[in-house]
C-alpha cells in the first residue's frame, strides 16, 4: 500500500504510568538519584578547579571527623529536626505553615522575657521551666494566628505565615533597638543571658538533642497511633470527607497549627538558651525554611527527618570547613541540598512513570500484555519485575 | 449482509495496558459508513479506552487502525481531527465563561482576530441541519447539561468530523433530552456520518444503532446486527452468562415515621435557592426513590438531612426506632440545626453514601481499615485509636460483600468502582442506621455489583431501615422504590407509586412542576450550575 499517511510515526518517547512498583526498587532509584546528584555537585567542584573526592572528603572529616566537630554538627541538626517536626504536622493536613522561622523568633522572644528580666526572682530549674514553656505557648499562639483566620475565613495560609515572618523580625529589631537594649551598649544589640538561665550539657551538647529523640518518638506515635494524628490525616486529605465523618474541621486546623508553632516555638527556646545565649536578628537563621526540605525529604516520615536533618547539618558544617581548606564559599552546602532536592524530586517522576521509547514495543512480544511487557524502563530493562512480568506473559 | 459498504473506521488487534491492567486485548471495531454502531459493555470492559485510541487520547501498545482504509497512527487528537475523527467525551471540556460560539471556535487555526459572525452563520447552519437548538452567544455557565452536550456535539462538528464518537451521551440527560438526541443522531446518519455510541443501557442500544459491538473485560466478544437481537441476549454477551434483570420490591412494611422533613429551604452562599419549600416523611422500612434532572437539589437535600448544610429555614426531625421496631417510635427531635458531629453524639445513626464516594465518602489515599474507621473511631477512651476492631469490620466486610482486594491494607484507591462502593456501602451499614441515605450508588457500577448493591437496600428495607434512594436512571428507581418523588429546580413536583406511573409521565414531572409550568427551565439550569 503506497499511501502517504504512514509519514506520521510514532511518538519519539511516551509517559507511561507505572501501576506498582516494589518498596525495593524504588529505593534503589533513590539511591541512584541521590548518587547522580552528588555527582553533578562534584561537576560544579570541578569546574571551580577542586577535585571532587578530595571535597567530599574533606566535608564529611570537617563534620565528623573529631568530638567538637561532631557536636557542632549535631548542634546544627537539633533545631532542623524539631522544626521539621512542627512543621509536617502542618504538611500532613495540607495546611502549608512557611512560618517557621516567625514561629522560632516568637518562641525565642517569650523565652527571652523570662530569661532576661526574671532571672532574679526564679530558681534554675524554675526558670529553665517557664522559659520552655512560654517559648511553647508564644509559638503556639503564633502558629494560631494563621490557622484560626483559614479556619474562619479560608485565608491563604501560606502567604499568612509567610508575612509572619517578617514582622516577628521586625520585633526583635524593635526590642534590639530600643526596650530590651543591653545597658551601656552603645551597639543594638541584646543582653546575654545569665548562666543560670543556660542548659546543661549532655555528653558535650546542651539537652536539646534528648528533647529532639524524644519527639521523633511522640511524633511517630502522635502521627500513627492516636485520634488526632488520624484527624489530621484526614482533614489533609479532603475536607468533605473529614467534615462528612463529623470532624470539626476549624478545630483540628487550629489544634494542629498550635502543635506546629509550639514545636517551632521550642526551637527559639533551645536555640536561645542552649546555643545563641542572646537574641539577634540570626536567631532563626533560616532554620524555619530549611526545615521545609528536610520534611519533604523525609515524606513526612519523623525517622526520616532525623537522619535528613543530621545529613543536612553535615553538609552546613563540612562547607565551612571546606570554605577554609579550598576557598569555596559556604553558600556550596546551599547549592548541594538545592542539587539532591532536586533529583530526589525528579526521581518520583520515574518512580511514578515509565518511559517508552519508539520501536521498543515490538509486536512479536506483544502477546499478553502489548508493549508493556517489551518496553525498556529509562534506567535499567532487565530487572526482576520485568523478568516476572515476561513469565507471565509466556504462561498466558 | 451489508458486507461490501465500505469501512470508516477499522481497528485491529488492539492492545493496551495500564500498568497491570490490560484495558484492551486484541480488540478489534469496525464501524461502516454512514452507521451508527453502538458500543456495549460494562464498565471496565475497555470501551472508552478503544475509543480514546481512535481519538488520540491515547497510544495503543500494538496494533493496526485503518481509516477510509488507509493506515494511520493516531498521536493526538489534533491527528484525529486531521482525519476528521471527533470525539464527544463523558465529562465536558467547556469552558463557562465564554460563550457557545467561543468554546466551539476555541483552539482553531485562523486568524488572531475572532469573527463571531460568521462562527455564529456556521453553527446556525450546523444546527439547521441536524435539527439542534442553540443560541450560539449564550455563555456556558447559563446551559443546561443538554445543552453543554450540544455545544461539544457542534464543536466536532464545525471541525468537519465525518466519525463522531460519543461517550455514554446519555448518561446525563432525562428520556425526553435523549429522544432528541436520537433524533439528531439519526439525522447525521442520513447525511451520510458515521457514529460510535458508548452506552450500557440497553434499550438505547436497541432504539438507536444499526450494530452493536460488545467488549467484555477488554476482550472483543462479537458484533451482531442491532435487528436480530435483544436484551436478554445483549446481556448474556455483556456479563458472561445469563442474568435476571428482573429487581425485587418486596413489600414494604408500613413501619413508622422515621425522618419528616417540613418547608424545607436551602439558599446557598450565591443566593440561589437550591431547595424551596420541600415537605415529606419517611417510613420505616421502605425505599423512597428520588428522581430528577441532575442539579435539582439531590446533593443540597442529602446535605441537609446529614447535617453537613445546614437549611436557610424549615425543620427536619428524627423519630428514633423504638428498641422493640415493632412499637411505636420514641419522642421526635430536630436534627435541622445540627453538624454531622452532633448528630452522631445525640446517638442518631444517620448513614449516608454520597455521590462523590472518594472525595467525601472515603480517603482514597487510606487502606481500608483507616476507612472503615472513619464512622467509630471516637469510640473508646483515651487519645489512641483502636485498628484491631475496625480491621476485624473490614475482614467481615470484604467476605461477606465479596470485596475484591489484595489486603485490609490497600488503599481504596486502587480499588474498583464496585468495591470502592461495596466498602462505603458496608461501612455504613455496618452502623445500624435508622436512615440510610444513598446518592447515585450503582454509578459507573457493572451489572453484578449494582445487583448486590440493590439487594443490600433491599435488606436494609427489610430490618426497618428508612431508605432514600437518590437515583439517575429512572428505570432502576421506578423499579425498586415504594415512593417515588420528583425532583424538579429544588422544588417536589410530585410524590407518585411507581407501579402506577409510566415513565413518560415522571420524565414531565422531571421538568415541570405542577401548576408553576415556565419557571421550570430557568430555575432548572440555575441550580444545574449551582451543582
Amino acid at each position: 500500500m503506497s499511501v502517504p499517511a504512514r509519514q506520521k510515526r510514532e511518538p519519539l518517547v511516551r509517559m507511561v504510568k507505572r501501576d506498582d512498583i516494589s518498596s525495593r526498587r524504588a529505593w534503589s532509584y533513590r539511591a541512584l538519584a541521590f548518587v547522580a546528584a552528588l555527582a553533578t555537585g562534584g561537576l560544579l567542584i570541578l569546574i571551580l578547579g577542586h577535585n571532587p573526592l578530595f571535597v567530599y572528603r574533606d566535608m564529611v572529616v570537617g563534620s565528623w571527623g573529631s568530638p567538637t566537630v561532631i557536636k557542632e554538627t549535631i548542634k546544627l541538626a537539633i533545631p532542623l529536626l524539631i522544626c521539621a517536626l512542627g512543621l509536617a504536622l502542618a504538611f500532613k493536613m495540607k495546611f502549608w505553615n512557611i512560618g517557621g522561622e516567625g514561629q522560632i523568633i516568637v518562641g525565642a522572644l517569650a523565652a527571652g522575657y523570662f530569661g532576661f528580666f526574671m532571672a532574679d526572682f526564679l530558681s534554675r530549674p524554675l526558670l529553665i521551666a517557664v522559659m520552655l514553656l512560654a517559648a511553647i505557648v508564644a509559638g503556639g499562639i503564633y502558629g494560631l494566628i494563621p490557622a484560626f483566620f483559614k479556619a474562619k475565613w479560608n485565608t491563604n495560609e501560606t502567604l499568612f505565615t509567610l508575612m509572619l515572618n517578617y514582622v516577628a523580625l521586625a520585633v526583635i529589631k524593635y526590642l534590639m533597638n530600643g526596650p530590651w537594649k543591653a545597658p551601656g551598649s552603645s551597639f543594638p544589640k541584646m543582653p546575654m543571658l545569665v548562666p543560670g538561665g543556660r542548659l546543661t550539657q549532655i555528653l558535650g551538647v546542651h539537652w536539646g538533642w534528648i528533647l529532639a529523640l524524644v519527639l521523633v518518638l511522640v511524633a511517630w506515635f502522635y502521627f500513627n497511633r492516636t485520634k488526632q494524628g488520624y484527624e489530621i490525616s484526614v482533614v489533609g486529605a479532603s475536607e468533605n470527607t473529614a467534615r462528612y465523618a463529623g470532624m470539626n474541621v476549624g478545630r483540628v486546623i487550629m489544634r494542629t497549627m498550635f502543635l506546629s508553632g509550639a514545636l517551632c516555638g521550642i526551637v527559639g527556646f533551645l536555640q536561645f538558651s542552649g546555643a545563641d545565649y542572646t537574641i539577634a536578628e540570626g536567631i532563626a537563621g533560616g532554620v524555619g525554611f530549611t526545615a521545609i526540605t528536610v520534611a519533604w525529604l523525609a515524606k513526612m516520615n519523623p525517622f526520616g527527618m532525623l537522619a535528613v536533618s543530621v545529613f543536612i547539618a553535615m553538609l552546613e558544617r563540612g562547607s565551612n570547613t571546606i570554605q577554609t581548606i579550598y576557598k569555596i564559599p559556604a553558600s556550596a552546602s546551599s547549592l548541594l541540598i538545592g542539587i539532591i532536592l532536586f533529583f530526589m524530586l525528579g526521581c518520583e517522576f520515574f518512580i511514578t512513570y515509565r518511559l517508552v521509547f519508539r520501536g521498543s514495543a515490538s509486536p512479536g512480544r506483544a502477546g499478553g500484555g502489548g508493549g508493556d511487557g517489551g518496553a525498556s524502563t529509562s534506567s535499567d530493562s532487565a530487572s526482576p519485575g520485568q523478568t516476572d512480568r515476561q513469565k507471565r506473559e509466556e504462561s498466558a | 449482509m451489508n458486507e461490501d459498504v465500505p469501512l470508516a473506521v477499522s481497528m485491529e488487534h488492539i492492545y493496551k495496558s495500564f500498568g497491570r491492567v490490560r484495558a484492551n486485548v486484541d480488540v478489534r471495531l469496525q464501524l461502516r459508513q454512514g452507521e451508527i454502531l453502538a458500543l456495549l459493555g460494562e464498565n471496565g470492559s475497555g470501551k472508552t479506552t478503544l475509543v480514546n485510541m481512535l481519538s488520540g487520547v491515547y497510544f495503543p501498545d500494538h496494533g493496526e487502525i485503518y481509516v477510509q482504509g488507509r493506515p494511520v497512527t493516531i498521536r493526538s487528537p489534533r491527528d484525529a481531527f486531521d482525519l476528521r475523527i471527533g470525539m464527544i467525551h463523558q465529562h465536558f471540556k467547556l469552558i463557562p465563561v465564554l460563550t457557545a460560539a467561543e468554546n466551539i471556535a476555541l483552539g482553531l487555526s485562523g486568524s488572531v482576530t475572532l469573527n463571531r459572525k460568521s462562527i455564529h452563520a456556521e453553527v446556525a447552519r450546523l444546527a439547521e441541519r441536524y435539527g439542534f437548538e442553540l443560541d450560539p452567544a449564550r455563555k456556558i455557565y447559563d446551559m443546561s447539561v443538554s445543552e453543554k452536550q450540544t455545544v461539544e456535539i457542534i464543536k466536532v462538528l464545525y471541525r468537519g468530523a465525518d466519525i463522531l464518537i460519543l461517550d455514554e451521551p446519555t448518561a446525563v440527560l432525562t428520556p425526553l433530552e435523549t429522544e432528541k438526541l436520537f433524533a439528531v443522531l439519526r439525522n447525521m446518519k442520513a447525511d451520510g456520518k458515521s457514529i460510535i455510541i458508548i452506552t450500557h443501557k440497553l434499550h438505547e442500544v436497541l432504539a438507536i444503532s444499526d450494530r452493536v459491538e460488545i467488549l467484555r473485560k477488554g476482550e472483543f466478544i462479537a458484533t451482531v446486527e442491532t435487528a436480530t437481537t435483544n436484551q436478554a441476549r445483549l446481556t448474556e454477551m455483556m456479563v458472561g452468562r445469563p442474568i435476571n434483570l428482573m429487581i425485587e420490591r418486596p413489600e414494604a412494611s408500613g413501619g413508622p415515621e422515621r425522618l419528616e422533613l417540613n418547608a424545607l429551604t436551602c439558599v446557598d452562599h450565591e443566593g440561589v435557592t437550591t431547595l424551596d419549600d420541600v415537605s415529606f416523611t419517611v417510613y420505616a422500612g421502605e425505599i423512597l426513590g428520588i428522581a430528577g434532572i441532575a442539579g435539582s437539589g439531590q446533593r443540597e437535600l442529602c446535605e441537609a438531612i446529614v447535617g453537613l448544610n445546614p437549611p436557610t429555614s424549615g425543620s427536619i426531625s428524627y423519630s428514633p426506632p423504638h428498641p422493640d421496631l415493632a412499637k411505636t417510635p420514641c419522642e421526635k427531635e430536630r436534627i435541622d440545626r445540627l453538624s454531622p458531629g452532633a448528630i452522631a453524639r445525640r446517638g442518631i445513626s444517620m448513614a449516608f453514601v454520597p455521590e462523590d464516594r472518594l472525595g467525601m465518602g472515603l480517603v482514597a489515599s487510606m487502606d481500608i481499615t483507616d476507612n472503615v474507621m472513619l464512622r467509630g473511631y471516637r469510640k473508646g477512651k483515651g487519645p489512641f485509636v483502636d485498628r484491631v476492631r475496625p480491621k476485624a469490620l473490614a475482614e467481615r466486610l470484604i467476605e461477606e460483600l465479596e470485596i475484591v482486594t489484595p489486603s485490609t491494607s490497600t488503599s481504596v484507591g486502587r480499588l474498583s468502582g464496585g468495591n470502592v462502593q461495596k466498602v462505603l456501602l458496608g461501612r455504613e451499614i455496618a452502623q445500624e442506621p435508622g436512615v440510610l441515605i444513598v446518592a447515585y450508588p450503582v454509578r459507573g457500577l457493572d451489572i453484578n455489583s449494582s445487583y448486590k448493591i440493590y439487594d443490600l437496600l433491599n435488606e436494609q428495607k427489610a430490618r426497618g431501615v428508612a431508605v432514600v434512594f437518590i437515583g439517575e436512571d429512572l428505570d432502576v428507581l421506578m423499579e425498586i422504590s415504594d415512593r417515588l418523588l420528583v425532583l424538579c429546580g429544588g422544588r417536589i413536583s410530585g410524590i407518585v407509586d411507581p407501579r402506577a406511573v409510566t415513565k413518560e409521565e415522571v420524565g414531565l414531572m422531571m421538568v415541570h412542576v405542577a401548576g408553576a409550568e415556565g419557571l421550570d427551565s430557568e430555575t432548572g439550569s440555575a441550580t444545574g450550575e449551582a451543582a
